[in-house]
């Protein structure tokens, strides 16, 4: 548990004196992947780099379980401490290995486990530990370097990461790859993260909670889902954008909104004419049809009129099913794109759980938003 | 005395070999002793002297990329001290020196060096360290090395083949100081030069000359390759992936 | 603090010239130029000093940037590597080794010096005019272009202002260690501070050596510090502002 509490940060002194952080107070709990988040200039990065001591704090006090970071060897406590940033900054004369085993080095640690850990460390990023091992920096791309920085600073297991812009450098399609990997590994392991980042997405995707800055001030610290409902502020408001509906959609699962009894399906051993009896009773456009728990497929009532046989035989295929834990946002595009109004939705064994459709998805966000959640 | 003087035993030596008008290569071949006499008596100064200087001007350099104001003034002071002409130090410190009797001789040579070869390490130095990228720096303090570790691991690492370069530009240059200090009697391979120069012996001079610049040549070539053997792999490496 | 520093600074400053000036008068310096024929005498080694320098700079001079501008220009642009090699290797020769290798082709006396003098001066000039040259960032010269400047315009107009200051280094360079070499012409019989000094270390006199050391030294000095006032009017202003940032 990383506890700030009144943090000021000023540079320089008398009339060049410029405020970087004014006052913050803020807690992250054990476990806890907070992104801090603001404009450049905002504080965010001053504050993570207090936190090591990288930077003397000017007041208030920061203390780690409960410890002040003050009364602590300042570079033992960053030992205890991983450290990333945007550049990476491998050391390029040090071999990839060199590099992950930097602070367990400096921890004494003995080389067997040394290497032990590395080879784990690059599994875990899905880095073959053979071929990385002896390379060098410059002989990596930029993402597998990036992975490499998360490895450094994983290296000797600390309980906190200290990550400013981790996955900055690399472009959108890696970003995203290297984001949810990370998310796999912290799932895992649950370190206390503290995460600097300007990307409003970035943060809204990593953080269980999200801490704003603006001029060195904390304006609100929520979770992604609180901010984007009830941003504190126009400032926040204008930061998570006019489309926070939209990122909001980003963060919710398919199970929280999909009609999980609907009525327009049919088994796949009905025949036509009864399904063209049961669809014309309630004026649906179309039925989805179940065979074996499973969603085969749709009819539509002008198929079914002039036929004489089981509904699964003259099946349309879904265009697309979407999973319980796909995101409304994938959905919702999915929609856009597909000329079908109920989607079918399958649960992690593949076997039909409800539908989804344009209605379920904005019904269930205007109840958040009238407050009938959380 | 730090090095046995060859000079005064090669006069009466050359005296006895002048026969008519060899020509340079034959010169070389009669004196091949006294040309490698010379010639390690030079290397010995040039060595001497930039090897002492290194121990003031790699810590020296070192100290001052703490201090950037101080590095201005430490760097302009030495600048001033490289503009002299060298035969004119040689000159200014001769009446200086002689208060402690060494006012010829191999002591005022080496001081000169080591003198001159300041600018070019510190500098390098300086810069080699100052060129080492801030996010390298940045990572090294928020892993957790202190000072010391950020130096040896990877700030003096990666200065190594600019401070190289500065002890290469010290010993090419240092190798053509000495030649001019045969003249206060430090002996080297300036000797030929003087030496010839003053009988008008001309396969001495060319000697003289020609063996210089083929030291100097050597010496530039040498320390070039123990710049690239000191690159650290990852480093050339990079390099010649072009990043 | 600073300013405490600089007035620290002055001080020490004069006290080393106070002592100086003690050394030189025990060291018989003040009566030795008190003496009129002496005094001629070093005034016109002095001469002969700056006359040669001046004439061999400018010569060398021209013939670097000349050369420097020749092997910038594309035609020439893949031999570049190779004239920085041979040019540095120039560089490695020692400077009294040119002198005594001009006198071996050219004899004694004033000519020989000015040739030597002439030849060790004109590659650190063209070394830094050619990188200077090269390091112009492409996308200058691209612009340049893409208004529609002609080649030679974009020589004048573009590529010299702003290789300038590498330029003017390579001169400061070669001025200063023209101005020390010069001190040797005198072992070729083109006289020179050096006479003064060579003559005084063989006769050990003092008053003599110091006549030529100091002068040469103050020559040197000088003419550093006038490279440096030169930067000011030849750099242009944007220029200078960027070096500074």
């Amino acid at each position: 548990m990383i506890q700030y509490e009144g943090v000021s940060k000023i540079f320089g002194s008398g009339q060049e004196a410029v405020t970087a952080l004014n006052k913050v107070t803020l807690e992250i709990e054990q476990g806890d992947l907070v992104t801090l988040l603001g404009p450049s200039g905002c504080g965010k990065t001053t504050l993570l780099r207090l936190t090591n001591r990288l930077l003397p704090l000017t007041s208030g006090t920061i203390k780690i379980n409960g410890q002040d970071i003050m009364s602590v060897d300042q570079v033992k406590l960053r030992r205890s401490m991983g450290y990333a940033i945007q550049q990476i900054g491998l050391f390029p004369n040090k071999t990839i290995y060199g590099n992950i085993a930097v602070v367990p080095r400096l921890l004494g640690w003995d080389e067997d486990r040394i290497r032990e850990r590395v080879d784990e460390l690059l599994l875990m990023l899905r880095l073959e530990p053979d071929i990385f091992r002896s390379r060098y920096p410059a002989e990596l791309s930029g993402g597998q370097q990036q992975r490499i920085g998360v490895a450094r600073c994983l290296a000797a297991d600390p309980e906190i990461l200290l990550m400013d812009e981790p996955f900055g450098a690399i472009d959108p399609i890696n970003r995203e790859e290297i984001q949810k990997e990370f998310l796999r590994v912290q799932a895992q392991f649950k370190k206390t993260i503290v995460f600097v980042t300007h990307d409003i997405h970035e943060a809204i995707r990593m953080g269980d909670k999200i801490a704003i800055f603006q001029e060195g001030r904390l304006i609100q610290y929520d979770t992604p889902e609180i901010t984007l409902l009830r941003p504190v502020n126009r400032y926040i408001a204008d930061f998570v954008g006019t489309d926070r509906a939209l990122k909001m959609l980003g963060l919710m699962r398919v199970a929280e909104a999909m009609n999980k009894k609907p009525k327009n399906i049919i088994k796949g051993s009905t025949s036509t004419q009864e399904a063209l009896k049961f669809l014309e009773e309630n004026d649906f456009s179309g039925l989805i049809i179940i065979h074996q728990d499973k969603p085969i497929g749709y009819v539509r009532q002008k198929a079914l009129r002039h036929k004489n046989t089981e509904v699964k035989k003259i099946a349309e295929p879904c265009p697309v099913i979407v999973g319980i834990h796909d995101t409304l946002r994938d959905v919702m595009s999915n929609i856009l794109m597909h000329d079908v109004r109920d989607l079918s939705v399958i649960d992690d064994n593949g076997d039909f759980a409800g539908t989804i459709s344009y209605n379920d998805i904005q019904k269930c966000i205007l109840s958040i938003y009238t407050g009938n959640r959380g | 005395m730090i090095f046995k003087s060859a000079s005064s035993a090669s006069i009466q030596a050359i005296e006895g070999e002048r026969i008519g008008n060899v020509n340079t290569l034959n010169f070389i071949h009669e004196n091949a002793d006294m040309c490698w006499t010379l010639t390690l008596e030079h290397i010995g100064i040039v060595a001497f002297s930039v090897f002492l200087a290194a121990l003031i001007a790699i810590p020296t350099g070192v100290a001052i990329t703490r201090h950037d104001k101080i590095a201005k003034k430490i760097m302009n002071g030495a600048n001033i001290f490289m503009t002299i002409p060298s035969i004119a130090l040689f000159g200014l410190m001769l009446p200086v020196l002689s208060l402690i009797g060494h006012g010829l001789g191999k002591v005022p040579a080496v001081i000169a060096l080591i003198v001159y070869s300041q600018l070019p390490i510190i500098r390098n130095t300086f810069v080699g360290i100052k060129n080492v990228p801030p996010e390298l720096v940045d990572a090294g303090r928020g892993l957790g090395m202190n000072g010391w570790t950020r130096l040896r691991e990877i700030e003096i690492p990666l200065a190594i083949p600019v401070i190289v370069a500065g002890l290469r530009t010290a010993a090419v240059m240092n190798i053509g100081i000495a030649a001019i200090a045969a003249y206060i009697g430090a002996g080297g391979l300036g000797v030929f030069i003087q030496q010839g120069i003053a009988r008008a012996y001309e396969e001495m001079i060319m000697t003289g000359a020609i063996m210089v610049a083929v030291l100097a040549i050597f010496v530039d070539a040498s320390m070039a390759l123990l710049e690239n053997i000191l690159t650290p792999k990852g480093v050339k490496i990079g390099r010649t992936l072009g990043q | 603090m600073s300013k405490a520093c600089e007035k620290a600074y002055r001080l020490a400053l004069l006290v080393v010239l106070l002592a100086a000036g003690v050394l030189l008068e025990r060291a018989g310096l003040i009566e030795y130029l008190s003496d009129p024929f002496e005094i001629d005498y070093t005034l016109r080694l002095m001469g002969q000093h700056i006359r040669m320098v001046v004439v061999s700079m400018v010569m060398a001079t021209a013939l670097g940037l000349m050369l420097g501008i020749i092997f910038s220009r594309p035609k020439f642009k893949r031999y570049t590597g190779v004239i920085m090699y041979v040019v540095g290797l120039g560089q490695t020769i020692p400077s009294l080794a040119v002198i005594a290798l001009a006198m071996s082709f050219l004899g004694i006396g004033f000519k020989a010096a000015i040739f030597a003098l002439f030849i060790y001066s004109v590659l650190p000039i063209a070394r830094n005019t050619l990188a200077g040259i090269t390091a112009v960032p492409p996308w200058v010269i691209d612009a340049a272009k893409g208004m529609g400047m002609s080649a030679s315009r974009i020589l004048f107009q573009v590529e010299i202002p702003h290789s300038m200051s590498v330029i003017l280094a390579g001169f400061r360079v070669s001025l200063v260690i023209n101005i020390g070499t010069a001190a040797l012409a005198f072992l070729i019989g083109a006289g020179g501070l050096g006479e003064h000094i060579f003559i005084g270390i063989d006769l050990m006199r003092y008053d003599k050596l110091l006549a030529g050391a100091i002068p040469t030294t103050l020559l040197a000095l000088l003419a550093d510090y006038l490279c440096e006032l030169l930067g000011f009017l030849i750099i242009p202003k944007g220029l200078r502002l960027q070096q500074e940032t």
